[in-house]
């Protein structure tokens, strides 16, 4: 039992992928909030978007570990994610600041029921994926 | 089935051809007589909402030398044809205004208010009364006539005038509840009446029994289409022993063809049965004149023709009257009339005869029986002009002609109300729709005479609006039958009678599909269309200490809900029992207790209630309006601020607002000025804001002054303004930093920015770049329809949370991207005018824009206004379309709304319908007037749900379907491109089709038809035309920033103004012309029928292709916000004496504008006829007179959208085109 660098690459999955599991849950919430009427779209948008980029970033920086350390099959199970994020992203509507969300669209249903959709399965492949991390830590931490 | 062309064609424009009963009566004899009776009765609704009708007939016949000789042609003036029947005179009346409604309808389409709803404004009362003790009579008739078993043993005639009382009251009651005017017929109609019925009796009988035979056919539809085909049940069953008599007096009559009094009771069509030596002058107009026996057989074949029309077209030879028809008193002669009376041309038309002959068909080459299909030439492509002429030499009918329109009620008014309710009561089972397979056009086309059952169901199909047409074989369907807006049919005759407008609030299907499914397998959109702050007369206002509301959803009190006892009501969205306040047994009309069906809430579905306190955040702001203008070079070489500001001095009086009504003005070019007028000052102060990165307020009040109290300050300002910049030479444009100032100024109150600008944003915050890229304009991919920046619509939102709205005024000499700038007013409830290369050089323009702006000034403003909607449970909103900021799931933010703004909703189903009957949408505005009152405005619709779906595919209203296609089209261009928009509409168009095909259990494959209901026949013809309009043309140069208008158009514009807009509406006025002519002989006849002075004719509203432009003619296309006038190269000098004022066409120059004032009628009655076009536009548009030469045709010939253009498709290759894709 060594500690190596692959170990502590999975130890920053794990915390990182804490984080992005409370980002999923937190993007869920807020679009329920939306759809039920709590929340005004403005404020909404506006605590949302400057989530976007941090969440997509961190989960780039975990995958470069996972890079760095050879971890291929981690870093497989994520590249779909990195990609949908890129391409979403680029897709955009026009904004001058960050983020993702345009107030004047973001009520429709059709945007809505997606961003719902999309927070439900992002928090699913986060949860999945920080089990695979567990798993990754112990056998990483054994194995050697 | 002719019988059923004439009615279903509203006769009104249909002239029907003046032979076709004669003919009808012969070739097919056995159904000839008694369905006349029938017919006529059925048709008495109708009458009776024409008073003016019923005028016309009770006139002295006019000399029968009269048609003979030309030059008396003048008294036609009487005989308009009756109006499309088929409106909810109701609630269309309720928002008319009594007064002008008669100059109110647009046109003979049925979108405009046909001449016979006007009349009558009484209505605006509570047309609810129906409930009253008269409800019970109706009722009473109405089980009789359901149940056919009753029929035969209906009543015995009573006295003549009792019948004729009651049957007028039952119409009064079931039509036309609060038009109770109609007097007792005259007693010689009493006694046709009395005779009439006796008929009745013996033909029901017979129709009974083929009633028997057939299953009812479903869809209730429409109660229009009951009326207008009533007349075709009647013929259905018609056998041949009661014919025979009738034709036999038919042919009586015919030999003399004028009354007797015997004649009247059976044949008032007489004389139209017989009209050929009025046929022989009217050669020109496509029946020529032949022998007997070759009109015989051609009327015949045009009869089939019209039959596999199924009744859309209108052919003015061919509208060969169904030949039951023949007897149908008032229809008939309404119809036939003209004919007969037809005049020997009328100098502008007469080309139009060569053409016309060799169209008519060859009188022995009939068609197929079986339908074989026309072809498209054969098809009287020359009817518009027979019309033209049946209505324009039309003479008053003789006397005996008239039936009296209250008579022979009893059945008129029974059949069309009644008739839904039987089969709505026991829906039938989809599968009843199989043999409505034979009723498609084929079946359709057969002779009558062959298949009398398909001739049964096909009138059943169009008794309950699901007659089909094949495309293929009707090119010319526009006719008042597809025009015309389908009425929706609830079981509750109250609740029909007061649903909401049509204009006000309108859903793509008239029935809802029951699941989505269902809704799927339709292909078609559902969403409603609706026009909130319409300027509406007579619109109840109460106010009350509480306004009652559903506890759960807050759904508004209206008439559709259920009152479960006098305490409790069931709210009809989420249906929850709720209790009724005490106070609401208090009827304020009345001042007594008791009736809760008697509050205006519950009798109205368009309702506004002034609002208690606790719908205020705040006290209720001022109406505070604050200009804009941009002021740099590019503005001032246009010329704008001179009559903007001469406009806006002009109208200060007059812009809504109270006592505490506040101004303001800020000009910008590189910098901001803004203009002081503070109290002591007795001219206004000018100050400059240099630093226009970082702009603040120079100082914090008189910038927005109270425009009473400095009304002096601020017109000298105005006064001084165009001068103060005419020649400047800053060439900055901060648009960015005035709009920022603009909004420190407005965030304490909330209000209207007005932005005037003339070029690209350059300097400041907001700046943007130029670019379109000229070279580029008629690709196929047109880029930058997205905004360059989210600069604008953040400000646009940030002003939206401030209550302050933005409206923009481009008036651009080049690219000014309006894709970008417009976001303010987009996502704040404001309004986008363009006008593009505005010049004050160029006075069309410059009136153009004072008409504009005025009305802008002027129109009423609602501030601070929220606008929810609400649908029953299992539907929710999903897609807005319209200027707005959406604040939650069904709560649109508009800091101002504006009597000119529609908007648009898609809806989509949360969970199955099926154990509802109706489902209601209720739209309500809450705002602040500009007297500082809160208000709310409720319009309440309710829709029947089925779940046939051949139902919904017969309901759908094509215009809504439109109105909203486009809007999601403007969607899709804008998210993805511009060509996906175009293939989703040709898509749509397919998709439709093809469902319906599937829908009729027709056999797949390629068959030559496209067989479409009738209330879809319009829909390629409207997406073609959309495809060429410049929102979503390919190929042809449009400006990027002209394109953005014309899509932000389809997202704002009223369907009505949008209709306007995508299809204009092309009128020949030749009509009107010789109308005016005539009744200078005969105005003395003319009663006062309408408000002001004698009627309009109708005009037949004619499709948007050259082969309807003849030289000799001068032609009318109403864009909506353009009317043109296009004058043929031969149109003869008296003509054009009269109606321009110039001796030959010469004298136009190549860009004519405004109608010259002459003092003759028949520029007179153009001008009304115009005015009446206009009557429901926001402001009287421009009108240019092209001369056939003009370099401005170009202009006309690019809105003729049925033709063939470089780049893109005719109609009937559209056609051709959707008929490959269907499968």
């Amino acid at each position: 039992m060594v500690f190596n660098f692959t170990a502590f690459t999975y130890i920053v999955a794990l915390i990182g992928d804490a984080f992005l599991i409370f980002f999923a849950i937190f993007h869920v919430i807020a679009f329920d909030e939306l759809k039920t009427d709590y929340k005004n779209p403005i404020d909404q948008c506006n605590s949302l978007n400057p989530l976007v980029l941090p969440e997509y970033l961190l989960h780039v920086f975990l995958n470069l570990l996972f890079l760095v350390c050879g971890e291929w099959f981690s870093l497989c199970i994520n590249i779909p994610l990195i990609a949908y994020h890129v391409w979403r992203y680029k897709n955009r509507p026009v904004m001058s600041g960050p983020g993702l969300y345009d107030p004047t669209t973001v009520l429709k249903t059709d945007t809505l029921s997606r961003n719902m959709r999309e927070g439900w399965i992002k928090l699913a492949v986060y949860l999945i994926s920080f089990f695979y991390y567990i798993y990754g830590m112990v056998y990483s931490l054994i194995s050697t | 089935m002719s019988a059923y062309n004439a009615n279903i064609v509203p006769p009104p424009m249909a002239a029907p051809p003046p032979n076709g009963n004669q003919f009808n009566g012969q070739s097919a004899p056995t159904v000839a007589p008694p369905p006349m009776q029938y017919q006529q009765q059925q048709q008495q609704p109708v009458q009776q909402k024409l008073p003016l009708q019923q005028q016309q007939y009770q006139q002295p016949p006019p000399p029968i030398s009269g048609y003979q000789q030309p030059g008396v042609a003048a008294p036609t003036v009487g005989n308009l044809p009756p109006p499309p029947l088929q409106f909810n005179s109701n609630v269309i009346n309720k928002f008319l205004p009594p007064v002008t409604t008669t100059a109110a309808p647009p046109g003979p389409g049925p979108n405009g208010l046909p001449p016979h709803l006007r009349p009558t404004p009484t209505q605006n009362g509570p047309p609810s009364m129906i409930n009253g003790s008269n409800g019970a009579h109706s009722s009473a008739n109405s089980s009789r006539t359901a149940s056919p078993g009753l029929m035969t043993t209906a009543p015995k005639p009573p006295p003549p005038t009792n019948v004729a009382n009651l049957t007028s009251n039952l119409q009064n009651l079931n039509l036309q509840p609060t038009n109770g005017i109609s007097g007792p017929p005259p007693t010689t109609q009493q006694q046709q009446q009395q005779q009439q019925q006796l008929v009745h009796k013996d033909y029901r009988g017979v129709a009974v029994g083929a009633v028997g035979n057939n299953p009812p056919q479903l869809d209730t539809s429409g109660a229009n289409s009951l009326i207008s085909a009533s007349g075709l049940t009647a013929q259905v069953p018609l056998p041949n022993h009661m014919a025979s008599p009738f034709s036999a007096t038919n042919k009586l009559i015919s030999s003399a063809p004028l009354n007797s009094s015997s004649a009247r009771v059976f044949g008032n069509a007489a004389p139209v049965a017989k009209p050929p030596q009025s046929s022989g002058q009217k050669i020109l107009y496509g029946v020529q004149a032949t022998p007997d026996q070759q009109q015989h057989q051609q009327q015949q074949q045009l009869q089939q023709q019209n039959q596999q029309n199924n009744n859309l077209q209108r052919p003015p030879q061919a509208a060969a009257p169904p030949p039951t028809a023949a007897a149908a008193p008032t229809g008939a002669s309404q119809a036939w009339q003209p004919t007969q009376l037809m005049r020997p041309p009328v100098p502008g038309v007469p080309t139009m005869q060569p053409l016309q002959q060799a169209q008519a068909p060859p009188p022995l080459a009939k068609p197929p029986l079986a339908g074989g299909p026309l072809p498209p030439q054969q098809q009287q492509p020359g009817y518009p002009y027979g019309q033209a002429y049946a209505q324009q030499t039309a003479l008053p009918p003789p006397p005996t002609l008239q039936p009296p329109p209250p008579t022979g009620g009893v059945f008129g008014v029974q059949q069309p109300n009644q008739a839904p309710l039987q089969y709505q009561t026991q829906p039938p089972p989809p599968p009843v729709q199989q043999p409505y397979g034979a009723s498609n056009p084929a079946a359709a086309a057969s002779p009558m005479q062959f298949a009398p059952m398909n001739v049964t169901q096909q009138g059943f199909s169009q008794l309950w609006g699901q007659d089909t047409i094949d495309l293929m074989q009707n090119r010319h369907v526009l006719s008042p039958a597809t025009l015309q807006t389908p009425k929706i049919v609830l079981h509750n005759q109250f609740q029909e009678s007061i649903n909401c407008s049509p204009n006000i609030m309108r859903c793509t299907l008239t029935k809802i599909p029951e699941s989505n499914s269902l809704l799927q397998k339709s292909r078609l959109p559902l969403g409603i269309v609706i026009h909130p702050f319409r300027d509406v007369n007579s619109l109840p206002v109460i106010q009350c200490i509480n306004i009652v509301r559903c506890r759960l959803c807050r759904t508004y009190i209206n008439p559709f809900v259920y009152f479960v006892d006098s305490k409790m009501w069931k709210c009809n969205l989420c249906y929850r029992v709720n209790e009724l306040p005490e106070d609401f047994q208090f009827d304020p009309a009345t001042k007594t207790y008791g009736d809760v069906t008697r509050r205006p809430e519950v009798r109205s579905s368009t309702i506004e209630f002034i609002a208690p306190s606790e719908y205020m955040l705040r006290p209720p702001q001022p109406a505070m309006y604050l200009f804009l203008f941009d002021v740099s070079i590019i503005a001032q070489q246009s010329g704008y601020l001179e009559t903007a500001c001469a406009v806006l001095s002009r109208h200060l009086d007059e812009m809504p607002g109270d006592a505490r009504t506040q101004v303001g003005f800020i000009c910008y070019d590189s910098f901001v000025h803004f203009y002081s007028m503070a109290d002591g000052l007795n001219q206004p102060h000018e100050m400059t804001l240099l630093d226009i990165d970082d702009p603040f307020l120079p100082r914090p009040d008189s910038l927005l002054v109270n425009l009473k109290e400095c009304k002096e300050l601020v017109k000298d300002l105005l006064k001084q303004l165009p001068k103060r910049f005419a020649h400047t030479h800053d060439p900055g444009s901060a648009l960015g930093a005035a709009l920022q100032v603009a909004f420190k100024l407005m965030q304490a109150s909330g209000g209207r920015i007005t932005v005037f600008q003339s070029c690209l944003p350059n300097k400041g915050p907001g700046a943007l770049e130029p670019r379109e890229d000229p070279n580029n304009r008629s690709s196929k991919d047109v880029a930058h329809l997205n905004p360059a920046t989210d600069f604008y619509k953040r400000y646009a939102l940030e002003c939206s949370g401030y209550q302050i709205a933005c409206d923009l005024f481009l008036m651009n000499q080049q690219y000014s991207d309006m894709a970008t700038i417009s976001g303010i007013s987009k996502h704040s409830g404001g309004c986008v005018h363009h006008f593009p290369l505005y010049q004050k050089s160029k006075p069309h323009m410059v009136d153009s824009f004072r008409m504009c702006f005025k009305r802008y000034l002027t129109r009423k403003i609602g501030f601070e206004a929220v606008m929810r909607i609400r649908c029953t449970r299992g539907l929710q909103v999903h897609t807005f379309h319209g200027n707005f900021f959406v604040r939650s799931t069904d709560l649109l933010s508009l800091p101002n709304v504006n009597p000119d703004a529609g908007f648009g909703m898609q809806i989509s189903y949360e969970e199955s319908l099926s154990d509802v009957k109706t489902i209601c949408f209720q739209a309500a505005l809450l705002y602040t007037n500009s007297e500082g009152e809160r208000r709310i405005r409720v319009h309440t619709v309710c829709l029947p749900v089925t779940a046939s779906l051949p139902e919904v595919m017969h309901s759908a209203d094509t215009e809504a379907i439109i109105g909203l296609l486009s809007k999601m089209a403007v969607d899709r261009s804008i998210a993805s491109n511009l060509s996906d928009a175009r293939d989703a509409f040709i898509n749509a168009t397919i998709d439709v089709f093809n469902a319906f095909k599937i829908a009729q259990n027709l056999p797949s494959g390629q068959s030559g038809q496209l067989i479409a209901p009738r209330s879809l026949a319009l829909m390629p013809m409207y997406i073609l035309a959309m495809l060429k309009h410049p929102a979503f043309r390919v190929g042809t140069s449009t400006r990027l920033d002209d394109r953005v208008y014309a899509m932000d158009c389809m997202k704002t514009l009223p369907l009505d103004q949008l209709m306007k807009y995508v299809y204009p509406e092309l009128y020949k006025i030749d009509a009107l012309i010789y109308h005016a002519r005539n009744s200078n002989v005969s105005s003395n006849q003319q009663e006062d029928e309408d408000d002001d002075d004698e009627p309009l004719p109708d005009l037949p509203r004619l499709q948007l292709s050259a082969e309807h432009l003849d030289s000799r003619s001068i032609f009318l296309m109403d864009c909506g916000n353009l009317i043109m006038l296009y004058v043929g190269l031969n149109v003869p000098v008296d003509v054009l004496e009269s109606v321009l004022g110039i001796g030959s066409t010469a004298e136009l120059a190549d860009y004519v504008y405004g109608l010259p004032s002459v003092a003759t009628a028949e520029n007179d009655v153009l001008k009304r006829f115009i005015l009446r076009l206009n009557y429901d536009k926001p402001y009287g548009p421009l009108v240019q007179i092209i001369r056939d030469t003009s370099l401005a045709k170009g202009m006309f010939i690019e809105r003729l959208t049925d033709d063939r253009s470089e780049s893109s498709l005719s109609y009937y290759e559209f056609l051709q085109h959707i008929r490959a894709q269907v499968k």
